[in-house]
């Protein structure tokens, strides 16, 4: 075994996290090579200093009824979800009636006014826009600000290469990378930071070469831009407002503008 | 009364690891009164989604939520220490820079050691903290952190060094003086 793999492995034989034959591999280094049972002894050293119940936060008293009372409360807003009354029974009633009024319509309408593939798609995005807040460790699979990092990343995992770039000087500031499933495909998804709005940027080849310009809609508060440039098809969504999208829109397509 | 069921259930399961949870926020933002908001809140979320655990090991599965709101509330708050990027390269130390006649002899004074790992960059502290206070396997580390096992080894292996490192050389300082 060489120094330079001992190195390392010195500290899992000092967490116990060796198989058998690897531990007795590090113990025959260490008496053949000095250097390294003298780096291990003072790895022992360093963890008996690490070993000290002062160092320990423990929480304070208050901490724990603090959290007993929010929790009673969250637990409370679960059992009756806002107030329940005839209000909500008559807004229920009248939902049924227009959902069977839009079943009526729609075997009669012609299926060219029928949603297109892109209105299905904006309603498939922004499902994906609000899973990917809700659920903790779900915005990013890679969180990096560096898109040298962030690129690479999607190297293997999607069969294109998405540009990656960071706008941190335009305050559009990359937060990380995930692989979402879209449009029956794996699609790149970066994700950017403006003050406290998060921007799901969706990206995979297009079918058609065709540039598009931009396109944008509103659905359930939240705005979306989408365009086709250099092959790929680009969809930007945010609770951001529709002027500061506009720019990262920009931004994406043309990059910054010195 | 199902409800009040989960609750019930949830505290048993999650309560008792208050003080990991306060222990691992508090390396983490290195202030009391933001460890406290940050548990507050991670034991909100993971009562949210209580329904997707199932039971295997409440420290952990907390610990993981507890680091999520750390990270989150960096990010709101601009933490100047994520802006460094994480990539381990740039925090290679060489071997050569640890003088092997300086090496730890003696136990290192409490208020030094606390101050050298705070000092420590986040992605070292936070798997030196797990492993040697709150004496975590790898696996679970690994699980934590959402990193590879042997990445997990590597940075402990890393982040002892420079923690050694940064003693010794207060140690001689002191020595010294």
């Amino acid at each position: 075994m060489s120094c330079q793999r001992a190195d390392e492995l010195i500290h899992g034989y000092l967490d116990g996290e060796l198989d058998l034959a690897r531990s007795l591999e590090v113990e025959q280094h260490m008496r053949e090579c000095e250097t390294c049972a003298r780096a291990y002894r003072s790895q022992t050293t360093l963890r008996s200093s690490l070993k000290d119940d002062s160092l320990y936060y423990r929480a304070p008293e208050k901490l724990q009824k603090r959290i007993q009372s929010s929790l009673r409360k969250e637990a409370k807003s679960e059992v009756f979800p806002r107030a329940f009354g005839w209000r909500w029974l008559t807004v229920g009633a009248s939902l049924a009636f227009m959902l069977l009024i839009g079943v009526v319509v729609w075997r009669f309408v012609p299926r060219s006014i029928r949603p297109s593939g892109d209105e299905l798609l904006a309603q498939e995005i922004v499902s994906d826009h609000v899973r990917s807040l809700q659920m903790p460790g779900h915005l990013t699979d890679v969180l990096s600000s560096d898109q040298h990092t962030v690129k690479p990343w999607f190297d293997g995992k999607v069969d294109f290469a998405p540009p990656v770039k960071d706008f941190a000087s335009q305050d559009f500031r990359l937060y990380g990378g995930r692989l979402e499933y879209l449009n029956n495909r794996t699609v790149a998804t970066l994700v950017y930071q403006r003050r406290l709005h998060y921007i799901n940027l969706y990206i995979w080849p297009a079918e058609q070469a065709v540039a598009t310009g931009e396109k944008t809609t509103q659905r359930q508060g939240y705005n979306l831009i989408h365009w086709t440039s250099s092959g790929m098809n680009y969809w930007a969504i945010s609770d951001l407002n529709g002027v500061e999208l506009h720019e990262f829109a920009r931004l994406v397509q043309q990059g910054p503008l010195w | 009364m199902q409800k009040q069921n989960k609750l019930a259930t949830f505290e048993e399961a999650v309560l008792p690891h208050l003080n990991a949870a306060y222990n691992l926020a508090h390396w983490l933002t290195r202030n009391d009164t933001d460890a406290e908001d940050v548990v507050q809140e991670a034991y909100l979320r993971a009562f949210k989604f209580f329904g997707g655990f199932h039971g295997a090991d409440g420290r952990s599965w907390l610990l993981a939520i507890v680091r999520n709101t750390c990270y989150t509330w960096m990010q709101h708050n601009r933490s100047p220490e994520l802006s460094v990027p994480l990539d381990d390269e740039l925090h290679e130390i060489e071997s050569k820079d640890l003088d092997p006649e300086a090496l730890l002899v003696q136990r290192a004074d409490t208020l030094m050691v606390r101050q050298a790992l705070e000092e420590l960059p986040i992605e070292f502290r936070e798997v030196l903290v797990l492993r040697e206070l709150e004496e975590m396997s790898y696996k679970d580390i690994a699980s934590i952190t959402d990193l590879p096992l042997g990445t997990v080894m590597s940075r402990l292996a890393r982040g002892r060094k420079r923690l050694q490192l940064a003693l010794t050389n207060q140690m001689h300082a002191e020595v010294l003086s």
